[in-house]
């Protein structure tokens, strides 16, 4: 200790040590960035035909549905929205509970909830999409 | 007692211009929220009646109370004139510097709330304490860190190189932004406007070398990453510091290396 320096005080909550390289906040962030955009048109997009476009809401069926997944163009718009939708979403969560969950344990319950649920949405939406059955009696 | 002479004086002089109206003085109450940490569990708002003058700043309130009503009113205040950063506390709900808050500038009608600066440890009345904002801003290295060989003159830069920083180096520490912040409020942990205002002034300037490590700081969990946008931070600066801007260089800059 130099004769003129007195040390920095013990701190009461200390910042946790960092743990080596990572940009996962960085590619975290970007994500949203980016996931934002494309969702605007995506999400804007779905609500203008479903309820604006030729009669909107009141013609949404069985039948209107199956005739949109029958289109490839459809199949992709909407697999791309529900992806982007639960990962942005699921992503925004995850830093509101990082934010505000108060003890580690309550942190890590929450966040592997928060995760199986996106999972389980994600992977649900994703095999109706792609083995949607227009004859199903 | 100083500020009732002047008035005197004032009514004295005679006035030859109808429109030279004499200095006003009014009652206005300020409610400061106390805490002694050898009494009380609790914090709690005390009401204090203090003549002012519009040209008064909510600095001069405190100095009334603590000379003339409540000796044991504690505050921070060394400069008085906006420079030293001491004195920042939340008067009604915004944190400010106490000196260069004005009576005109406030609705002096309803009792003006004075608190401590938020998401700091509480140590008594006015006084948080500050060592964990430090160690923010101590973490990011903010000093210069030259390469090369040490020239035998200044360190040339030209006025351009010196502008891209120039609004960084305005900072004088006070935590007005920093304790502004929701994200700071939740746990502390994140590294808060001010330290990466303080990383800033050093990532572009032109004589440093050191910005990847700063930059890596800045990057982990806890760093810019963290940033919401809310703008509080500017809002709260003092010295008019476009902080949110400075984060989101910092931002691009980390971008802009990593990818």
């Amino acid at each position: 200790m130099s004769d003129n320096q007195t040390p920095a005080p013990a701190l009461l909550n200390p910042r946790s040590a960092r743990s080596g390289k990572n940009n996962y906040e960085l590619y975290s962030w970007l994500f949203m960035r980016i996931s934002g955009i494309i969702l605007v048109f995506l999400v804007l997009g779905h609500l203008f035909i479903m309820n604006i476009l030729d009669g909107g809401v009141q013609r949404i069926n069985f039948g209107f549905v199956a005739g949109r997944w029958a289109s490839p163009f459809w199949q992709v718009w909407d697999l791309l929205q529900l992806w982007l939708a639960m990962l942005h979403g699921g992503n925004g969560l995850r830093t509101i509970i990082n934010d505000y969950a108060e003890n580690d344990r309550t942190r890590s319950f929450l966040k592997y909830l928060l995760l199986v649920t996106v999972v389980f949405i994600v992977l649900l939406g994703t095999l109706v999409i792609f083995t949607f059955d227009p004859n199903i009696s | 007692m100083r500020k009732s002479k002047t008035a005197v004086v004032n009514t004295q002089s005679p006035a030859t211009d109808s429109d030279l109206s004499i200095p006003q003085s009014f009652t206005v109450t300020v409610s400061v929220r106390r805490f002694n940490p050898d009494v009380d569990q609790e914090t709690y708002l005390q009401d204090f009646e203090v003549e002012m003058y519009a040209t008064d700043r909510v600095l001069d309130a405190l100095h009334k109370i603590k000379w003339e009503q409540d000796g044991s009113l504690s505050f921070r205040r060394s400069c008085g004139h906006g420079i030293c950063g001491s004195d920042a506390m939340r008067i009604n709900g915004l944190n400010r510097l106490a000196c260069k808050t004005l009576m005109k500038d406030l609705d002096v009608t309803k009792p003006i709330i004075i608190e401590a600066i938020k998401g700091l440890p509480l140590e008594k009345d006015l006084i948080v304490d500050m060592e964990p904002f430090f160690a923010a801003y101590r973490e990011v290295l903010p000093f210069l860190m030259p390469s090369g060989a040490e020239p035998e003159r200044e360190r040339i830069q030209s006025q351009e190189d010196r502008a891209r920083f120039d609004d960084s180096t305005k900072c004088i520490l006070c935590a007005a932004c920093t304790t502004s912040c929701p994200v700071f409020w939740t746990d502390n942990q994140y590294f808060g406007p001010q330290a990466i205002v303080g990383a800033h002034r050093f990532i572009f300037d032109s004589r440093d070398s050191g910005a990847a490590s700063r930059l890596e700081v800045l990057n982990s969990k806890e760093g810019v990453w963290r940033c919401r946008t809310t703008f509080n931070c500017t809002d709260a600066c003092p010295r008019g510091i476009q902080i949110t801007q400075a984060i989101a260089e910092v931002k691009q800059a980390l971008i802009r290396g990593k990818i």
